[in-house]
């Protein structure tokens, strides 16, 4: 469970679930929503196939691995759209996107078609937990430069932009989302010799 | 058995389709009732930012409508209300406006603000990719805009979707929908060095020029039946406000159906 967040990451060492990842962050709200959505249904995908896995038949698995996911996103979906009205209509169609998330069908295929459903579970948690924390790294780090503030509150203080300071523009758009976390690969090799190519 | 044959895939496939299908539709039924409470609350904040207030954080949006929308009611186009008991907030904009400007159910919002009374009207057209929408606040002469809100389905990002901006919809505050001589002329959306004269206009969204026109169509289509009611509006403020707007009467709207009448008026204060 602990892998993935750091030698085995989804998003910075398989690069898996870049699309969402940039389109999400430029606030840490709906990162942080985004996050949760994912870790419920990898969570409870993988659970589900995986409590499957010795019915499935082996022509339709894709097909049943994408039905399955496809039911827990739009069961996410509505649950936001009841419970979080602004955040589910700032994510928009990324939660539905979450369907062909690399990560999600990436683990069903690799993992939960062929483990038991307690480390299945785990294995879910960890890898939406590793995609998250780099969606929030990301996030914050754009908010915080972007628009000065953390989950929407105003951080930097009102006299740093009375002396000429000013919120990077920049930050809220996407190619920075692709440069912040190419740094942070970058950061993460260098402290990781073993992830380096030769 | 064997898990690889036809007959097993297909009954695996509907049943696994049937639970699903059933456990769709009971979280579907089980959360509708609140999705509807927030489509309603988004709704009553895109009507009350068109009059500049938005809520605090955490603020309940109904209660904060309830205390400044003293009033809201139908009119027809000739500027009568009517008494069918539908609510405005009911009015299905993306119907009346399909049906011939004469049987379109007309909502408006009677809207308490720090700046006096304003009269809130829906707009509703097309832009590039989907339909758009906003809500425009008038004063009580009935000619004068005091604030607009436009939304958008899915208009491009950075181009059309930009008329979301405040950038955009304050470039309304002020401006009148009616010429001089009464005659209605709705707000044009122009591009730089492209300004008319004798008519009100803003700028368009540079990249977003279908969004842009569609914005322009929108408000001369939606607003144009609500003539006479702004008229009516306004001859019950001449006694007040006698700033010539009791000139205005609703033959002079009943003509033309071009906005570009080419008259050589002065262009208005902008």
């Amino acid at each position: 469970m602990v892998n993935p967040l750091s030698k085995d990451n989804p998003v910075i060492v398989q690069v898996l679930g870049i699309c969402s990842a940039l389109a999400v962050t430029a606030k840490l709200e709906p990162a942080v929503v985004m996050t949760i959505s994912v870790a419920a249904v990898l969570a409870f995908a993988n659970v589900i196939i995986s409590l499957l896995r010795k019915t499935i038949p082996n022509s339709i698995r894709i097909i049943v691995q994408l039905v399955v996911v496809a039911a827990l996103v739009v069961i996410v979906d509505q649950v936001l759209k009841a419970w979080n009205y602004e955040v589910s209509k700032a994510l928009s169609v990324f939660i539905g996107l979450i369907i062909t998330n690399c990560i999600i069908m990436g683990r069903l295929e690799a993992f939960a078609m062929s483990n038991r459903p307690w480390p299945a579970f785990l294995d879910g948690i960890g890898n939406a937990l590793g995609y998250g924390i780099i969606l929030i790294i990301v996030a914050f780090i754009r908010e915080l430069l972007g628009s000065g503030s953390i989950f929407g509150y105003q951080v930097i203080p009102q006299w740093w932009y009375d002396a000429g300071y000013q919120n990077n523009g920049m930050m809220i758009l996407p190619p920075m989302a692709l440069i912040t976390v190419a740094c942070i690969i970058w950061f993460h090799r260098a402290r990781n010799k073993d992830l380096q190519e030769k | 058995m064997n898990k690889n044959s036809n007959i097993y895939t297909v009954i695996y496939s509907i049943v696994l389709v049937v639970v699903v299908g059933v456990v769709l539709s009971v979280v579907y039924q089980a959360l509708r009732p609140k999705q509807l409470e927030n489509i309603a609350n988004d709704t009553k904040k895109q009507i009350l930012a068109s009059a500049h207030i938005s809520p605090e954080k955490g603020q309940s949006v109904s209660e904060l409508f309830d205390s400044h929308i003293v009033s809201s009611y139908i009119v027809d186009n000739s500027g009568e209300r009517i008494d069918n008991s539908q609510n405005p907030f009911d009015v299905n904009m993306a119907l009346e406006i399909k049906k011939p400007a004469g049987e379109r159910l007309l909502p408006v919002y009677e809207c308490s603000t720090p700046d006096g009374m304003k009269f809130i009207v829906p707009v509703y057209g097309a832009g590039l990719w989907g339909p758009i929408w906003g809500y425009v606040a008038f004063d009580a002469n009935g000619n004068t805009i005091y604030g607009a809100y436009f939304s958008h389905e899915g208009e491009t990002p950075g181009l059309g979707a930009e008329i979301e901006k405040p950038a955009f919809q304050n470039q309304f505050e002020g401006k009148d929908i009616f010429a001089k001589d009464g005659e209605f002329t709705s707000i044009a959306i122009v591009k730089t060095g492209k300004e008319p004269q004798g008519k009100a206009w803003v700028h368009a969204v540079s990249g977003g020029t279908i969004t842009s026109q569609g914005v322009q169509k929108m408000l001369y289509d939606s607003l144009l039946p609500y003539c006479a009611f702004f008229s009516n509006l306004a001859d019950g403020q001449s006694v007040v406000d006698n700033e010539g707007n009791s000139e205005i009467s609703p033959e002079g709207f009943s003509g033309s159906q071009d906005t570009s009448t080419g008259l050589e008026l002065q262009p208005q204060e902008l």
